[in-house]
């Protein structure tokens, strides 16, 4: 048993972070990418560049060969820098769809809904269109999909499309290749939320260093101090089971994999949006605008709270495997 | 990274699994959990039984007598004991995670010789002499005085919380031997006999009714010199070699002994009437449940990776304090939720309808225990807002 970082996994996540703040500056680069035309592809090339897509891949297909661990510590990295785009959908399809390991072809992914406006994230930037159901993935040329882009997307930085009707699209893959993207893609989307979970504390604890009221750093209340603590508390724990859950989707024998993974969604979207209205609280008036960072963090939260799954669908099942 | 056992860890697993599986039966029924010379009796024989098969002192190493088990394999035998449904550690708390620890870390030969193998084989129970009515979130702040007269300390004043003192053969307590000194550099540690003239233990009744904690009246207890551990003045140093183990893992035993309280919590949940079915039927109890066994697998992770961090040099700063923190808001909840179950079975402490139901109501009130022995939920915010995240302090 061990749940510690290797050497190489620290350089792996400081490789990552580093980028994300060279590559991705938040307040000129990040930002731009929700604007309408704003999608860097340059930028998604370079970060493809890296491996980023690839890392759980054989090497033999192109990829790095690495773990779902590893990609969980990629993701972590990755949100926690606020990167933008399709980072889930290219992570999944980078083994199956031609152009996506490199960057070159830009893919949004949806699980076909069984009714209702079909609401898409990403769909606006993509080249391809993948729908995952319980038969297997089918794909669909974004080009002439028509459908909506809504100008109000409640992330600023997640463009959102609503389609009329999803396309059957093409088969490329079977019912075993949507079951490991349901998984993989939740603990991807659970990693992310660690990320942000651990980015939106440091931005608030810096603040609460600098902002000064009544003469001292507001910091130095233990009503602020609380907040922030329960803000650790909780990414740490989260971060535990999101942990956990990689390293047994590594190694299926070792655990409960669907236990762990909606264990893992559960404590790492609670530790998400929790930290993030903390993130905005703490701000004061300020984390209330548009212009300082603080609600990016939550609003990617809320985004991936819902992406492979919900909260109560997760509590369900983690209750049934209790009651056996 | 790996979740799994290595061959080392499923060998000892395996053997531990099967000698709980012998032994464990042996044991008579489990006394009342207010009747405290009957839990000594209960668990000391239990400790034995540990001690003859080379368990005792699971993590401790074997210099001090212990098995000297690695970090990995103090859990399994954690998971294992809870498992198997082996009697929890309460009399032999103190000695075996606190006095036991630092007496093997800081005391002399003598010390050691005289005292380990007393915890470990479950012939002496000890209780802990660190809390004050006026010092409690303020431990350093203790006023109970030591004064040296010869080969003697003599010790006047009052101590609150010592847990088991009316069972316990020895006290680790914390005294006052310098009053002008700034408070943390005037505090010494000593081992007090239970036994010696001077010491009234008054039980002190708590809010789930049993007397597992006392008050201790010293009146000019004479406590030789030799019953030191550690410099004179450097008591508060000594001290915080135990604390620290007790937030690492003293609490992880106990957590898993909550999953069990939680299990058991389903199985009523599926038999209570509710509406016109069970109180299983109702999605809000089951999501709740959901929830709460999440944190309890994440905080059991949590372990896993805090131990390992410890095995290959240090548990990171805080995390011990993150860990008791959110496992007192699981334990409060669990509680919550189950009174909703329960209903009104919740009225009483004893069993009522021929489930386990007085277990989850005692299960409640005891959540206080966990947010606020061992540091309140509210020091451990603090601990984590200044030494973690570099908060300024207030004070």
């Amino acid at each position: 048993m061990d749940l510690t970082l290797s050497p190489e996994q620290e350089a792996l996540q400081e490789m990552i972070a580093g980028f994300a703040a060279d590559r991705f500056e938040i307040d000129t680069v990040v930002r731009a990418f929700g604007e309408p035309g704003g999608f860097d592809r340059g930028a998604w090339a370079e970060l493809a560049e890296l491996g980023t897509f690839g890392i759980a891949l054989p090497e033999d297909q192109g990829g790095v060969g690495l773990g779902a661990i590893d990609a969980v510590l990629v993701h972590e990295a990755l949100a926690a820098g606020l990167v933008p785009g399709p980072l889930v959908a290219a992570t999944l399809a980078a083994g199956l769809v031609e152009g996506v390991i490199d960057g070159s072809v830009v893919p949004a992914l949806l699980e076909r809904p069984a009714h209702g406006p079909v609401v898409v994230e990403h769909l606006r930037d993509a080249d391809v269109l993948l729908v995952l159901d319980d038969d297997g993935i089918s794909k669909v040329d974004a080009a002439g999909l028509g459908g909506t882009v809504l100008p109000h997307p409640t992330d600023p930085i997640t463009p959102v499309t609503v389609l009329d009707a999803v396309p059957e699209g093409e088969r490329i893959a079977g019912p075993e290749v949507a079951r490991a993207w349901r998984r993989l893609g939740s603990l991807l989307a659970s990693a992310q939320l660690v990320g942000l979970s651990e980015a939106t504390t440091s931005v608030a604890v810096e603040y609460a260093k600098e902002r000064q009221q009544f003469g001292k750093p507001i910091g130095t209340f233990q009503g602020l101090k609380h907040l922030l603590a329960d803000c650790y508390m909780r990414t740490e724990v989260a971060r535990s089971a999101v942990w956990s859950a990689g390293v047994n989707l590594d190694e299926p024998d070792a655990g409960d994999v669907d236990r762990a993974l909606a264990s893992a969604r559960l404590m790492a979207a609670r530790a998400a949006t929790e930290n993030g209205k903390t993130g905005i609280q703490v701000h004061g008036g300020m984390g209330f605008t548009w212009e300082v960072v603080a609600h990016l963090y939550l609003k990617r939260a809320w985004v991936l709270e819902t992406q492979f799954g919900n909260p109560d669908d997760d509590a369900e099942l983690v209750a049934a495997k209790v009651a056996g | 990274m790996q979740l799994r056992d290595t061959p080392e860890e499923a060998a000892f697993r395996a053997e531990l699994r099967e000698w709980l599986a012998e032994n464990v039966p042996k044991l008579p029924p489990e006394p009342d959990h207010s009747d405290w010379p009957a839990r000594r009796a209960y668990e000391s024989a239990w400790q034995a039984l540990l001690f003859e098969a080379g368990y005792a002192g699971i993590n401790w190493p074997v210099e001090g007598g212990g098995k000297g088990a690695t970090p990995g394999e103090h859990l399994i035998y954690l998971e294992e004991a809870s498992a198997a449904k082996a009697p929890e550690v309460t009399v032999g708390f103190v000695g075996q995670m606190h006095a036991g620890p630092t007496i093997i870390a800081e005391g002399s030969p003598e010390q050691k010789a005289h005292h380990l193998r007393g915890i470990l084989d479950g012939s002496h129970v000890w209780c802990q002499g660190f809390s004050e009515p006026e010092a409690g979130s303020d431990l350093a702040g203790l006023r109970t005085k030591a004064v040296r007269d010869g080969d003697d300390y003599v010790v006047t004043g009052q101590k609150i919380w010592t847990s088991n003192a009316t069972v316990a053969d020895y006290c680790e307590m914390l005294v006052r031997t310098d009053p002008e000194a700034p408070k943390h550099k005037g505090i010494t540690w000593l081992i007090m006999p239970m036994d010696l003239p001077g010491i009234e233990v008054r039980p002190l009744v708590t809010a789930h009714g049993t007397a597992e904690f006392a008050e201790l009246f010293l009146d000019e207890v004479r406590i030789p010199v030799a019953n030191r551990i550690g410099d004179e003045n450097d008591g508060w140093r000594v001290a915080n070699v135990t604390l620290s183990f007790e937030r690492g893992t003293g609490f992880v035993g106990e957590m898993l002994d909550t999953t069990n309280l939680m299990r058991d919590l389903v199985e009523i949940a599926k038999v209570t009437p509710k509406g016109n079915g069970v109180a299983w039927d109702d999605p809000g109890i089951r999501r709740d449940l959901g929830v709460l066994a999440a944190e309890l697998d994440a905080l059991w992770a949590y372990t896993k990776r805090n131990v390992s961090a410890g095995a290959k040099g240090a548990m990171p700063m805080g995390s011990g304090s993150a860990f008791k923190l959110s496992y007192a808001g699981v334990v409060a909840r669990l509680g919550d939720l189950a009174l909703r179950i329960l209903d009104r079975a919740s009225l009483a402490m004893d069993d009522i309808g021929g489930q386990a139901t007085g277990a989850q109501v005692h299960g409640r009130l005891h959540a206080f225990a966990v947010s606020l022995g061992g540091g309140t939920s509210q020091i451990q915010q603090n601990i984590i807002a200044e030494r973690v995240l570099g908060l300024p302090r207030e004070r």
